[in-house]
């Protein structure tokens, strides 16, 4: 099914009786567990809306390519602060998705260290819940508080409380430049502890990763004359071994936000965990099997790639585990609590009482 | 007036053994019933509303918040949580038949982590205290309401609080990793952590903002960041608001986001300028602080551009300050305005709509004409980066019928607000100061939604109950609500 307006998607949704498997574009399918239902395809909802640089509001349809959205932003130097990554390389794609999307898997890339991830900057969200009923959520103002921000509440949502057709975004100024300093590779722990050290000091890191083998990398990122003073901030403070200027920083980050640094292998699994920075050394010393990985957000994120067999959760005291390409059956999703898993179904029935929106997708329990 | 749900006469009846009950929870002086004690509870700062409780209970351990909640739920009993007191829409205001659940014994900081570059406090710590125990490393924390040495965390919490820092370093729900919090039923829950992200639902947007209607905030953990090399602020002043609005604009236009920018009106000004000394001028229609921080180089280059900015939108007058004495001086009279305008009228009503920026000349224009039709004068803030309008209505609530006109002139502005594009409020939270004006902004079958997101969490309408919404129904009814041409279900039903 391929619902053109609002008023279609909420005739069938209203009137339907089996699940549906909400798609915008389908660059992210095997992101969550298998949903059994119809296709409800939404990619007719894709039209740029209103886009007022000066009062920093992007409104679009909620399937507008993010290839499109962002080559709008560029054009008045403006960009989507979170950065959404573009995961087609992981998921045999072509493309990185839609808007809708990035917001609907809570995207974030490198720079989630200053400036957040999907739900930070999302101000507005319309769409069609499992009843059938149009709900618009916020508005295009910045600063909002009226009711609950039930626009928020749709971020890392996959598609299970609401259908979007439209969401309304807050953009920011693009950075005039950014340059990289690259340091040596001394290890997991000596790199968490050295991104840690940066970040108390005046160089404004937007973006730490570190890279095994090659070592860690600090982006400095806004106007010229600044990021030139805060690059010799670093280079008093640590020992640099090289610097990436403008282009070469920002393809350097591409490949870290994208997840493409990892050697393609068919039969690997790829897990995305996010975990206080200060346990991300100690978890990888604890892992008994066979693995790639590097570091991103200071620490706080770690995507590992290893065997099918590997159980990444048991490991893992105190964080989130994604299993982001999956070769074998398992929950995609981090399991909750059986308390917030009653609290999740409820919320669930709260907009979709039904169970027609992508059940299963996030939990086998709604 | 304000009507609030009509007080269950049978719980107040109970009222000495529902004490005596709470007494078991929390030692015996933790229960406050006599009247003299309760009255500092009888209003938050929005004082125009007064209401004694029926208890107050102050706890000081989660398990006790749960032991309260769980004994409230199966004794149909409500609960008013509350922080500081500091809410401007009336938020904390207690019920007849409710309990006054205090939170401000836990007000430990409870962990300093700067590796991890957070830390975590009991929900009574006030916003400040945040940024005293941890700026000896340089650190701080961002959302810093106006309030902010007086105000709680847990409060902030429960408003999404904002501050002159939002545009650019956000509101308390950018800010907050993640909180624990007991439901209404009693489970203790844990949501987010000392990282980014949350397992399920991002329950943590929904709590945050949520004006103590989904559950008990009873330890938060924020995110600190490393205090900016330096900030400094220019004083522009503009022969109308149209000019200054447009400096604004073409400051973002230009990838400009300072720390803080401020628009304050002539009215704003001069009691501003009367208060605190600021060396405002007083020829000026509108007053632009904008605050620039970071490294000094970056603070240095654009202070130039936004001076060039300035004096082509026809700036007369232009002040960079060149110490922190001078800085905090631009900011004292910003930050007094609200205390400025109570010296020259006896009362004030603070609104709180947000707008599209480039609707300020519209908006203001409206505004005057409304202030004629009310015979009240207003005064007006703005947060001029976000579109966050604070207009100050004056009066004197000792004339019969004042308050009442002040508060009608104060619905036409977030009537106006909403009209232009906007919202009711931006950062004060709805309360029950704005919940009757819910549905200019949400159509019913919206506001069921909102009504179903809180059944979701409390199911019999026990937290908070006659805040943010204005319509009261049964959660079970929600399931199968049907709403025809725009019309309300169950005309019959009390709207209070």
């Amino acid at each position: 099914m391929k619902p053109t307006d609002e008023k279609q998607l909420a005739e069938a949704l209203s009137s339907a009786a089996t699940p549906f498997e909400v798609i915008g574009l389908g660059t992210k399918p095997a992101l969550g567990n298998v949903v059994k239902g119809t296709t409800l395809n939404l990619s007719a909802f894709n039209k740029i809306i209103n886009y007022e640089p000066d009062e920093l509001i992007l409104e679009c349809g909620a399937a507008a390519k993010l290839s499109d959205v962002e080559k709008l932003l560029n054009e008045k130097n403006q960009m989507l602060a979170f950065e959404p990554p573009d995961f087609s390389a992981l998921f045999n794609g072509d493309h990185a998705g839609s808007i809708g999307g990035a917001l609907a898997c809570n995207l974030a890339g490198s720079r989630r260290l200053k400036a957040g991830a999907a739900r930070d900057h999302i101000l507005g969200v319309t769409g069609v819940n499992g009843q059938g009923e149009i709900i618009r959520g916020g508005a295009r103002v910045v600063k909002n508080v009226t009711g609950y921000d039930v626009s928020r509440l749709m971020a890392g949502s996959y598609g299970t409380l609401m259908a979007f057709t439209s969401v309304i975004f807050k953009v920011l100024p693009k950075p005039e430049t950014e340059q990289t300093c690259m340091l040596q590779d001394q290890g997991p722990a000596k790199a968490v502890q050295v991104m840690s050290e940066i970040l108390a000091t005046g160089a404004e890191v937007s973006s730490a990763a570190y890279l095994p083998g090659e070592g860690t990398c600090l982006r400095i990122e806004g106007i010229i004359a600044s990021v030139n003073a805060r690059v010799e901030i670093v280079k008093s403070a640590l020992s640099v071994k090289n610097v990436l200027a403008d282009q070469e920083s920002r393809l350097h980050w591409k490949d870290i936000c994208n997840v493409a640094l990892f050697t393609s292998q068919q039969d690997k699994e790829i897990w995305r965990i996010v975990l206080p920075p200060s346990d991300a050394a100690n978890f990888i010393k604890s892992l008994p099997f066979s693995f790639e990985y590097f570091f991103d957000w200071a620490g706080s994120l770690i995507w590992l790639q290893t065997d099918t067999a590997s159980d990444v959760r048991k490991y893992l005291s105190n964080g989130i585990a994604t299993c982001f390409v999956a070769q074998s059956t398992k929950n995609i999703f981090h399991p909750l609590s059986k308390d917030l898993t009653a609290l999740n179904k409820r919320v669930k029935a709260a907009f979709d009482p039904k169970g027609l929106l992508n059940p299963n997708k996030m939990s086998t329990e709604f | 007036m304000l009507r609030m749900p009509e007080p269950d006469q049978l719980i107040i009846a109970r009222r000495s053994e529902i004490a005596a009950a709470l007494r078991l929870i929390v030692p015996h002086d933790s229960v406050i019933d006599s009247a003299i004690q309760m009255r500092p509870y009888e209003s938050d700062g929005l004082t125009a509303y007064k209401q004694m409780p029926m208890l107050v209970v102050l706890p000081q351990t989660t398990a006790q918040v749960a032991a309260i909640l769980i004994y409230a739920h199966s004794n149909n009993i409500k609960i008013v949580p509350r922080g500081a007191g500091t809410s401007l829409s009336g938020g904390a205001l207690p019920l007849e038949d409710g309990i006054l659940l205090g939170m401000a014994k836990f007000n430990k900081v409870l962990d300093i982590d700067f590796i991890n570059r957070c830390v975590v406090v009991q929900p009574g710590v006030t916003n400040l205290a945040i940024t005293k125990a941890v700026e000896h490393h340089g650190f701080y924390y961002a959302p810093d309401p106006s309030s902010q040495i007086a105000c709680t965390i847990g409060g902030n919490v429960a408003e999404n609080s904002g501050g002159i820092h939002t545009l650019k370093y956000g509101l308390t729900v950018n800010n907050v990793l993640g909180v624990e919090m007991v439901l209404i039923t009693g489970e203790i829950i844990r949501l987010g952590g000392t990282y980014a992200d949350q397992a399920g639902y991002d329950l943590l947007a929904i709590i945050i903002g949520s004006e103590g209607l989904l559950g008990v905030v009873t330890e938060v953990t924020v995110r600190i960041i490393k205090k900016p090399e330096t900030a400094r602020a220019a004083l522009i002043g503009f022969p109308s608001s149209e000019q200054a609005g447009q400096c604004v604009a073409d400051i973002i236009s230009a990838g400009i986001i300072p720390g803080g920018m401020e628009l304050m009106d002539r009215p704003a000004i001069h009691a501003a300028e009367a208060f605190v000394h600021a060396n405002y001028p007083l020829d000026v229609e509108a007053l632009l602080i904008v605050e620039l921080d970071g490294p000094h180089v970056e603070v240095d280059d654009l202070l130039v551009r936004v001076e060039n900015i300035a004096t082509n939108n026809k700036s007369t007058t232009l002040r960079v300050s060149n110490s922190e004495a001078e800085r905090l001086l631009f900011w004292a009279g910003r930050r007094a305005a609200f205390p400025a305008i109570g010296r020259i009228s006896p009362d004030y009503m603070c609104m709180d709509g947000t707008i599209p920026r480039k609707k300020l000349p519209e908006v203001l224009a409206g505004m005057a004409e409304l202030s004629k039709k009310h015979r009240l004068a207003v005064a007006n803030v703005f947060h001029a980066g976000d579109g966050n309008l604070h207009p100050l209505i004056l009066f004197d609530a000792n004339i019969e019928g004042e308050l009442a006109r002040a508060e009608e002139f104060g619905a036409d502005i977030l009537r106006l607000c909403v009209k232009v594009g906007g919202v009711l409020t931006g950062e004060h939270g709805v309360g029950v100061e704005k919940r009757d004006l819910m549905d200019t902004m949400f159509n019913p079958v919206e506001m069921n939604q909102q009504l179903r997101v809180k059944c979701a969490f409390d199911s019999k309408n026990l937290l908070n109950p006659g805040k943010v919404f204005p319509t009261l129904h049964a959660c079970a009814e929600q399931g199968r609500m049907i709403v025809r041409g725009g019309a309300l279900p169950h005309p019959d039903l009390p709207r209070f």
